[in-house]
């Protein structure tokens, strides 16, 4: 049909024109609709808007501050801040994850517990353009490798965080302590603001002990992010206070010199400056290396340690609780002189053994024919426990708990030792509570030598050791030197509690040093050999503690039960003799006698402080006499 | 008559009709100048969408000047070429339709392009959306308007048969953009408005039977997302949440002009595409929004004009139909982005960066131009 003849054309333009009306109506409203939304959203709710547009874009970050340092007394870096880098995926930049994964599996060592966690943070809800961690420490071997790839692999990043790092970890782990992740029930301790952004946390001596020093103030920046979490800009920016850094009293080379001593061996030993209390060196031996445990040990290392016999985790020097033996006697002959149970010509016959009464039981003397007469001086050059079994009976247990409860022993001492055991005093009421036992009088005998029930640490005899070299003056043993900034130490450092032991007679301090010091030089005293051909006069004391049973659960060949029921050997001491600068406190676990094994270790650290360090001592330039330790 | 009053009173005044120059070259300067105005803001609002990168806005420019000599040429043919065409082109466009769906070629899963040798790749859904309007016109055209009820059956037939042809490729979007060109033929045909209603109640029950059998997951979880997009924020509902702050954001007078921080932040999604309107409303705020909307109710208003003054039924209904499918376009791709309607692969109209619907687009102000210009001197 062709168009336009039989039309009424005029008919269809009314129509059309009646229904172009509509239209135009029909737009006009469909487009009043959208000025209408748009109203609503950019002038009644632009407030809103606006405010998540801010949310969006601008990003409060927390600036972490940078942990303070930890200096040893010559100023050689104990612990310091070391970039540690991991590798993350962006999975949104990055395409196929699984064959990124695998390509990254190729060149990385990556373990199944990295690709758990991994796959688990992917499934989690999370910011479109957030990356996830796939491993954390990278060897620079692996970052070179990451670099060449880097083209190939869009998405993957490697970055870069502050980890503590431990340059002397196996001398110093012990001593320092360690810090580590922040775990459950410390973020529930801690402030968290202050800690937003900070992953790690002192988690045992100094670093513990100091963490609100070392670990400063967190810092706050407004950044400007892109939708991939690209910081842009910084808007403004409040600049952390960092965490101040710390001198200690400890010096590296002593503590190196400490574990070489007792290398191969257990033991500990605890060095102390007697005019300032201040620790010289903590050494439990063997040590272990604290940096493992800054990022998370793993679970087969881990397992290493704590599995081993030895006993590599175990501070020996602050919790191990020996019987002190004989290194005790000391400070009891301090008692017995000053409650007056003894007097200094007072002398003793000493068959071989000891009785209360003449039908009870016999207590030995180490030396199995007696020593025969003895006087004070006498019994502590000879260890004669037969003159000490009398003394403690004469002073009865309520005056020895006293004086020695005067020496620090029974309490922690200490001012800023994180974790160290207080040891056991025993007394009386304390036998009742917990054993429901009465205190026999054999128990005061025992006492008498340091064994029995009493149990003291490592550092609590150096701390009872330098009391007696700086005699009576009550110092407590620190590690803090100074704070190298603005905060004074006084502030942190808590306060000294401790009275000085003062004696009816000060000249027993004088007495009791002289008969220390014919331990090590008297004809007969038990460390004559260890004395010979010293250009200075030392005192000290020799010990002996039974070990008196092993665990049920533990099994040994033969071979080493014999060697771990050895007695462990003791030694006390402190040089020189006059104006001392050393006080020590020596345990080698079944090391068998304390002059054989102990007592020249302590020798060794006498000659290196007094003769071989102390040219030098607290010289500014002292790091350089070790080319190995870097100086700051 | 009222309405007459509106469309006729202009019919021989100077704005009526382009004279001289325009004439020759068979364009309306007034839809013109809109157009151009129209794409060189847009111009401005795309450097600031694609974040500064005056490659795309070269891009763009590009197209829009193959676009507008692809206008050009369609203004100078006479519409009653365009009316000869338009059962071959349907046909033609039929049969590429059936050819993507076999060797079609495309991404994410949707064949939209075929790549024949030896011609440049195109869309048979693209060149739809002219055609079936150009052939729904075409039949209706024949008879007396309005049609008779079994003219509007084959009349809507002709409509549904390329609809169902692109949503299976699938392109939802497009289908019913071919779809609303088609049913505005009918609609401007005459259609009564018992069978509209009638119409209307068939299309909202079978909305719901789409929803359970028609739709894909992923369209289903577009328009669930539209209603909540709280219940996935950084997945299907982010698109919506970012413009929405885009928008709001930019309050009565916006950021500024490259200052929008929700698109050069790369908050905002597809900034330089289908969500540019964002762009424009977060620089610019409401004030540039409105102006927008202006320009685009110019151009109808302008369009619609031609539609009336044209001289047969056939110019008239596609005129009307192609005036109505370029504001649905701006309705549909406003009312996605500013959360009112599901996010549907629909850009905002000579804006948007993208080739061709933009080629479409001007191609279909080509054929406005051509029914107005070619006048036949009758003296009826």
């Amino acid at each position: 049909m062709p168009w336009g003849e039989f039309k009424d054309t005029a008919a269809e333009r009314r129509l059309f024109q009646r229904r172009a009306t509509v239209a135009l109506v029909f737009v006009f409203l469909l487009l009043a609709g959208l000025v209408a939304r748009m109203y609503q959203l950019q002038v009644v709710e632009h407030d809103i808007y606006s405010t998540l547009s801010d949310r969006n874009r601008v990003q409060v970050q927390s600036v972490p501050p940078p942990r303070g340092l930890v200096y040893d007394r010559n100023q050689v870096l104990l612990a310091e801040n070391r970039p540690v880098f991991s590798v993350t995926l962006v999975p949104e930049r990055v395409g196929d994850v699984d064959a990124t994964l695998q390509q990254l599996v190729s060149v990385l060592d990556v373990s199944d517990e990295d690709l758990e966690r991994f796959q688990r943070r992917l499934r989690e809800p999370r910011r479109p353009f957030q990356e996830i961690p796939l491993r954390y420490d990278l060897t620079e071997d692996e970052i070179a490798r990451l670099a060449v790839l880097r083209h190939e692999l869009p998405g993957v990043e490697v970055e870069a965080e502050l980890v503590r790092y431990y340059p002397h970890s196996e001398l110093t782990a012990h001593a320092l302590g360690f810090v580590g992740r922040i775990n459950r029930e410390e973020l529930q301790r801690i402030d968290s603001v202050n800690y937003a952004g900070t992953n790690y946390i002192g988690k045992s001596g100094v670093e513990r002990f100091y963490e609100e020093l070392l670990h400063g103030k967190v810092g706050y920046q407004h950044v400007e992010t892109n939708a991939r979490g690209r910081t842009l800009r910084v808007l403004d920016r409040e600049n952390p206070v960092p965490g101040e850094d710390l001198q200690l009293h400890l010096d590296l080379r002593l503590q190196n010199r400490a574990h070489e001593l007792l290398d191969g061996r257990r033991g500990a030993i605890v060095a102390i400056e007697p005019a300032t209390g201040g620790i010289l060196a903590l050494a439990s031996v063997p040590g272990f290396d604290a940096n493992k445990f800054v990022t998370g040990i793993s679970v087969p290392d881990y397992r290493e340690l704590s599995d081993s016999k030895d006993k590599p985790l175990f501070n020996r020097a602050l919790r191990g609780q020996y019987p002190p033996g004989s290194t005790l006697k000391p400070m009891l002959a301090i008692a017995a002189l000053d409650s007056g149970a003894v007097t200094r010509d007072h002398s003793v016959w000493d068959p071989g053994y000891y009785q209360i009464n003449s039908t009870g039981r016999r207590w030995r003397d180490w030396k199995r024919g007696g020593h025969g007469w003895v006087d004070l001086t006498h019994a502590m050059a000879q260890s004669c426990d037969v003159y000490f079994y009398e003394a403690a009976v004469e002073m009865g247990v309520d005056t020895m708990v006293s004086y020695l409860s005067r020496f620090g022993f029974g309490e922690d001492a200490t001012l800023d030792v994180s974790g160290a055991l207080s040891g056991l005093l025993p007394s009386p009421d304390w036998k009742r509570a917990t054993r429901n036992e009465p205190w026999y009088p054999g128990d005061t005998v025992n006492l008498g030598i340091g064994q029995g029930f009493m149990l003291s640490t490592p550092l609590q005899l150096a701390t009872a050791t330098a009391l007696i070299a700086n005699r009576g003056e009550w110092v407590e043993p620190r590690l803090l030197k100074d704070i190298q900034g603005d905060r004074s130490r006084d502030d942190f450092l808590p306060d000294e509690t401790h009275e000085p032991l003062k004696l009816k007679d000060p000249g027993n301090w004088e007495y009791i040093a002289d008969a220390m010091a014919e331990v090590m030089h008297g004809v007969k005293g038990t460390a004559r050999r260890v004395g010979r051909g010293a250009s200075y006069r030392m005192a000290g004391k020799t010990g002996t503690a039974q070990v008196f049973s092993l665990a049920e659960d533990e099994e040994y060949d033969a071979e080493e039960v014999r060697e771990r029921l050895r007695d462990h050997a003791l030694f006390v001491g402190f040089a020189p003799l006059k104006n001392p600068q050393i006080a020590v406190a020596v345990i080698v676990e079944n090391g068998g006698g304390g002059s054989s094994t102990a007592a020249p270790v302590a020798r060794e650290l006498f000659d290196a402080w007094l003769l071989e360090f102390s040219a030098v001592a607290d010289g500014p330039s002292i790091s350089k006499a070790d080319p190995t330790i870097e100086a700051p | 008559m009222a309405t007459r009053e509106v469309f006729s009173s202009t019919a021989s005044n100077p704005l009526g009709r382009p004279r001289g120059l325009w004439s020759a070259l068979h364009l309306d300067p007034i839809l013109l100048v809109l157009l151009v105005a129209l794409v060189s803001g847009g111009l401005f609002v795309l450097y600031s969408g694609a974040d500064r990168n005056l490659d795309v806005v070269k891009a763009q420019g590009v197209r829009f000047g193959i676009a507008f000599v692809v206008m050009l040429v369609f203004a100078q043919l006479d519409p009653s070429v365009f009316r000869r065409w338009a059962p071959w082109l349907y046909i033609v466009g039929l049969v590429g339709l059936v050819a993507v769906l076999f060797v079609g070629v495309g991404a994410k899963g949707a064949q939209r392009w075929l790549a024949l040798p030896g011609l440049p790749r195109f869309q048979p859904s693209e060149l739809m959306k002219l055609v079936v309007p150009m052939m729904a016109a075409w039949y209706l055209s024949r008879h007396f308007l309005p049609p008779k009820l079994s003219r509007i059956g084959v009349g809507l037939a002709i409509v549904l048969l390329p609809m169902v042809l692109i949503v299976k490729q699938p392109d939802l979007g497009t289908s019913l953009l071919v779809g609303m060109a088609g049913l505005f033929v009918v609609f401007f045909a005459g259609m009564s408005w018992k069978l509209i209603s009638a119409f209307l109640v068939m299309v909202s029950v079978a909305a719901p039977l789409m929803w359970f059998f028609g739709m894909r997951e992923y369209q289903k979880q577009r328009v669930l997302t539209l209603l909540d997009p709280q219940s996935d924020p950084l997945g299907a509902g982010w698109n919506i949440i970012q413009s929405k702050t885009a928008i709001g954001s930019g309050g009565v007078d916006g950021k500024g002009w490259l200052q929008g921080t929700q698109s050069h932040l790369e908050f905002l999604p597809e900034s330089h595409t289908d969500f540019i309107v964002a762009v424009l409303a977060e620089e610019f705020g409401f004030i540039g929004v409105l102006i927008l909307l202006s320009v685009y109710f110019l151009i109808i208003l302008r369009c619609l004009f031609i539609s009336v003054t044209a001289q047969d039924s056939f110019s008239r209904l596609v005129a009307g139909a192609l005036t109505m499918t370029f504001f649905i376009y701006v309705f549909v791709n406003v009312g996605m982005v500013s959360g009112l309607l599901p996010v549907v692969g629909v850009p905002l109209p000579l804006i948007s960066y993208g080739g061709t619907s933009t080629v479409t687009l001007m191609a279909a102000f080509g054929i406005l131009m051509s029914i107005h210009t070619h006048r036949r001197m009758i003296t009826a």
